[in-house]
């Protein structure tokens, strides 16, 4: 979902260009509360793993692709606020050095991917946690539904600012069904591979995910008495 | 899993996803671009001020072999990744009381 250079006039650019500055500087803020010395090095491996996944786009049909957003992912990793950092970390590389999303357009896709695509899938995903028994395994259908719904979210938000400020004079209307209709399916893949990956880690270490914080707290010692 | 062996084993998957299985991505054009090209605004875009990059396109100029060009640029970027990302959230990280030796201890088992 890389916009590049031109898709948005400059005065939306500018505006989307502030709503990434001041959530970045928010997320510096917020991250603190969630990186110590055995977190910080996850959250680093997890932004490296977010850009890596991207390269591989997977087909979704009639001769389109998509590709992991990770902004769910990251967030279930290593909370929401790392994750932000992740993901603009990951499109700030991505933008300088593969030329892959536009510079100008580097604050829309902040705000598509780190913003909304972050704070939707954890939303979605600490709501659909409440609903489920406080397990670690709870944790695994709960990021895939909270990943599935961050991809149509950013994809409508794109269509909002290409409503407000697209160069090009299409029917705003017609690119909002179009995009949400194509990243709902994009979605399923970004809840599959999502859900893997938490999966894999929470069998592992169960411990490094952020997401099963809660869960982890509430497990309670129990007293076995000795088999005999 | 020790973390050690975790943090290894995890950028091991990063630079094999990157550097090989990056070969057998899909080239058909993502959603937005898609969505683009239907509705008629594709055309509005223009190049980035970096796509003269020796990485552009996650492919290394200079390198023919198409396999190993987009390797490299993978390779090369989740190096980048690594270093940048860890450093920030190094930098960023609550330091831990050094009072309390106890707090250092791995949890890995």
């Amino acid at each position: 979902m890389h916009v590049p250079d031109g898709f948005l006039d400059a005065p939306t650019s500018v505006a989307t260009g502030a709503v990434a500055v001041a959530g970045v500087a928010l997320a510096l803020r917020g991250a603190r509360r969630e990186l110590d010395d055995r977190t910080a090095p996850m959250a680093g491996l997890v932004a490296t793993f977010v850009f890596a996944a991207q390269m591989i786009n997977f087909p979704v049909g009639a001769g389109t692709s998509g590709h992991l957003l990770g902004g769910a992912l990251a967030a279930v990793l290593v909370g929401p606020w790392s994750a932000v950092l992740c993901i603009s970390v990951v499109l700030l590389v991505q933008a300088l050095l593969m030329a892959d999303g536009g510079i100008t357009a580097l604050g829309t896709n902040v705000t598509l991917m780190a913003l909304v695509g972050v704070w939707v899938g954890w939303g979605v995903f600490v709501l659909v946690r409440r609903l489920l028994p406080r397990r670690t395994s709870s944790v695994v259908p709960a990021a895939a539904i909270g990943a599935l719904a961050s991809v149509p979210a950013a994809a409508a938000v794109f269509s909002l600012l290409f409503a407000v400020g697209g160069n090009a004079p299409v029917d705003p209307g017609t690119v909002l069904g179009a995009m949400v209709t194509w990243h709902v399916v994009i979605g399923i893949g970004e809840a599959v591979v999502t859900g893997l990956v938490v999966a894999s880690v929470v069998a592992t270490r169960p411990d490094l995910v952020r997401g099963a914080l809660p869960a982890l707290e509430t497990r309670e010692l129990e007293i076995r008495s000795p088999v005999r | 899993m020790k973390q050690r062996t975790f943090l290894a084993l995890g950028l091991l998957v990063c630079l094999l996803v990157a550097g090989v299985a990056s070969y057998y991505a899909s080239s058909h054009p993502d959603g937005l671009e898609y969505v683009a090209e239907q509705t008629g605004f594709l055309d509005s875009a223009e190049d980035s001020a970096t796509a003269d990059s020796p990485l552009a396109d996650y492919s290394t100029r200079g390198v023919e072999d198409e396999r190993l060009s987009g390797g490299l640029a993978g390779v090369i970027g989740v190096v980048v990744m690594l270093l940048l990302s860890s450093g920030l959230f190094w930098a960023l990280r609550r330091r831990q009381d050094k009072a309390d030796p106890a707090e250092h201890v791995d949890s890995g088992v």
